[in-house]
């Protein structure tokens, strides 16, 4: 099957704009700006089943019909912060397919009615921004982007905004603060962003991912998009694959694809020959998933993936093979998680540098089977309490670690 | 001073933003700010705090909260390699091992001719090319894929070379 987002692979230079523009690009802006109300645009993308491609799987449609109509101006923001452990995916679009993004984002913010849109990429993206830059202004130059679009009197500016390495800028309250020029913290919600958002104005906020879908759905229809891929979740996914596979990268597939065909059909297999211990499906903040036949057979799609006890979040399946010991993976994640908690509340803040101190003593082989119990009592007691979603996400693969592979952790410990 | 030196640069940067909203204008000049000596000094500070109206407490809390700014001097180049959950499975912490033997030098640490300091950091978005690691210069940031120690060390002489020759 032809790509729909990945499509720089199927057509070479798809990075120029002449390329870009002699396969379709921005027939489906124009469409919208020509000849359709913000709302029909926003009713396709509703009808197409779109959901967020950032982690929560939110529909797209129903975000932007929440924009607040009665206080202006409208903002939209890209978020491009990509930084959960294990995903690779908006990089390789912004680097290879940039004016599919950069259209849809277009697409979102005449649905919603903004002249202003931000791109927030995690400041290690510097060499992507500047990337970036170039591919507006060349977007400017052919009256893509700018005053009087297409001869309407709609305009639309964009610009890049570099952040400097904090993961909970990923958030979307917390990226709001930080393109203030704040600390990014996450702030206290309600408010969402599409009442209350950039400079306290309406704003909506959406994965690169997410809006790189909405071009081809604008120009082949929602119909077309929800025959792809499954009845909850609908059309195709870019799955980074990563961890002990042969062939690691990023593969896009329709919704309902198992992981034995990512692993094995795409990834050629786990390295050396070796079985599947574990898969975490959704980056560092996944509940760990003990792998059979059955859940290898299990299909990627937002509920399937909850039958198995985890979440498909962001789709950055990380693969652990029966070598590696499950103490070791929590004493990464932990890490990751007590470095980048913000420190705004007491549960995470404080959970985080436990959590951190009994996995370094596990991992070490000095903890003991109480260790273990208090490490599983302070991530239990976390969860539910934390201000935002990081708190939670650094609790999963604890909880499910120390719960579905015990051994792992009795062979670590003294009595 | 930052103002006098980079006015185009400012210029351009606090055209993205409203007006009414400057502050947002603080993380692009703190990296502005911090291209040449490889962090933000005190003067710098004082120089964005006055022109964006915020104290310079907030510029400094700033720099504290986000790991790509600095307020000491390091290495001209910060070699920063990750050793997330994602590149260990691929042999970064035995990359990072080595590197750390064939530089003579631990994690956070220097190398004698004030050239590369090394750390380690969190998943840089390359998880399918381990193990890797970008360097932090006056230039911006680079990323350095499907590595090798040998092909580090590499690097690393011709920075030194370029290194000698702009001196
Ligand atoms: C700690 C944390 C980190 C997040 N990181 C990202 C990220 O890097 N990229 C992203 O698109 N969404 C991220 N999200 C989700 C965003 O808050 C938000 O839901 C998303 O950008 C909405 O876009 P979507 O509806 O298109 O998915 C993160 C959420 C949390 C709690
Ligand atoms: S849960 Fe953690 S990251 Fe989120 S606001 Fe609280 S301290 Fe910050
Ligand atoms: S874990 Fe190293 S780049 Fe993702």
């Amino acid at each position: 099957m032809a790509h729909i987002l990945l499509r720089h692979r199927d057509i070479p230079d798809f990075n120029k704009l002449n390329v870009y523009k002699k396969n379709g690009g921005f027939a489906a802006f124009k469409k919208a700006v020509t000849r359709m109300k913000p709302t029909e645009v926003t009713g396709e993308v509703t009808k197409s089943g779109l959901r967020g491609r950032g982690g929560a799987g939110f529909p797209t449609g129903m975000k932007w019909s929440f924009i607040d109509k009665n206080n202006w101006p409208h903002y939209v923001v890209a978020n491009a912060d990509e930084s959960e452990p294990g995903t690779f995916k908006d990089r390789e679009i912004m680097e290879s397919n940039p004016f599919q993004f950069l259209e849809g984002l277009a697409i979102g913010c005449y649905a919603v009615g903004a002249n202003v849109a931000y791109v927030y990429l995690r400041g290690e993206f510097w060499q992507v921004a500047a990337f970036l830059d170039e591919k507006i202004a060349e977007m400017e130059e052919a009256g893509f982007l700018g005053e009087n679009l297409f001869g309407t009197d709609y305009s639309l500016k964009i610009y890049t905004h570099l952040g400097a390495g904090a993961y909970i800028c990923g958030e979307e309250t917390a990226l709001l603060e930080s393109l203030e020029g704040k600390r990014g913290q996450p702030r206290v919600r309600p408010p969402f962003p599409p009442s209350y958002g950039l400079y306290g104005k309406p704003t909506i906020i959406n994965n690169v991912e997410t809006f790189t879908n909405v071009p081809p759905i604008l120009t082949n229809g929602a119909d077309w998009y929800k025959s792809i891929g499954t009845a909850d979740s609908a059309g195709v996914k870019i799955f980074s694959l990563s961890g002990r596979v042969r062939k690691p990268g990023n593969y896009e597939l329709p919704f309902g694809a198992t992981f034995r065909q990512l692993i094995y059909e795409h990834g050629m297999g786990v390295q050396d020959g070796r079985s599947v211990k574990a898969i975490m499906p959704a980056g560092a903040s996944s509940s760990l998933i003990v792998v059979d036949d059955k859940v290898l057979d299990t299909p990627m799609d937002y509920s399937s993936v909850r039958t198995v006890g985890s979440d498909l979040g962001s789709a950055s399946v990380i693969v652990l093979d029966d070598t590696v010991d499950i103490d070791w993976v929590i004493n990464k994640t932990i890490h990751f998680f007590k470095h980048e908690s913000c420190g705004k509340c007491t549960p995470c803040r404080e959970g985080n540098y436990w959590m951190k101190n009994l996995t370094d003593r596990i991992h070490a082989g000095t903890g003991s089977d109480d260790d273990v119990k208090l490490l599983l009592n302070v991530a239990r007691q976390m969860q539910g309490t934390c201000l935002c979603a990081l708190g939670e996400f650094s609790t999963m693969a604890v909880v499910t670690g120390i719960e579905r592979f015990p051994q792992d952790f009795k062979k670590k410990t003294k009595a | 001073m930052l103002l006098q030196k980079y006015s185009k640069e400012v210029k351009q940067i606090l055209s993205k933003y409203p007006p009414e909203h400057k502050r947002s204008a603080v993380m692009p000049l703190l990296y502005l700010a911090q291209r040449e000596e490889g962090y933000v000094n005190k003067e710098a500070m004082q120089n964005i705090a006055s022109l964006l109206d915020i104290t310079e407490t907030d510029v400094a809390s700033i720099i504290g909260f986000y790991t790509l700014y600095h307020d000491k001097k390091a290495g001209k180049y910060r070699m920063q390699v990750c050793t997330d959950l994602p590149c260990a499975l691929r042999g970064a912490d035995e990359f990072l091992e080595n590197l750390c033997g064939n530089l003579g030098v631990k994690v956070g640490e220097t190398t004698e001719d004030g050239l590369v300091t090394l750390e380690e950091v969190m998943c840089l978005a390359a998880c399918d090319r381990a193990p890797m690691f970008q360097t932090q210069g006056p230039d911006g940031i680079e990323y350095h894929e499907y590595m090798t120690v040998d092909r580090t060390m590499e690097l690393i002489e011709a920075l030194k070379q370029t290194e000698k020759e702009s001196k």
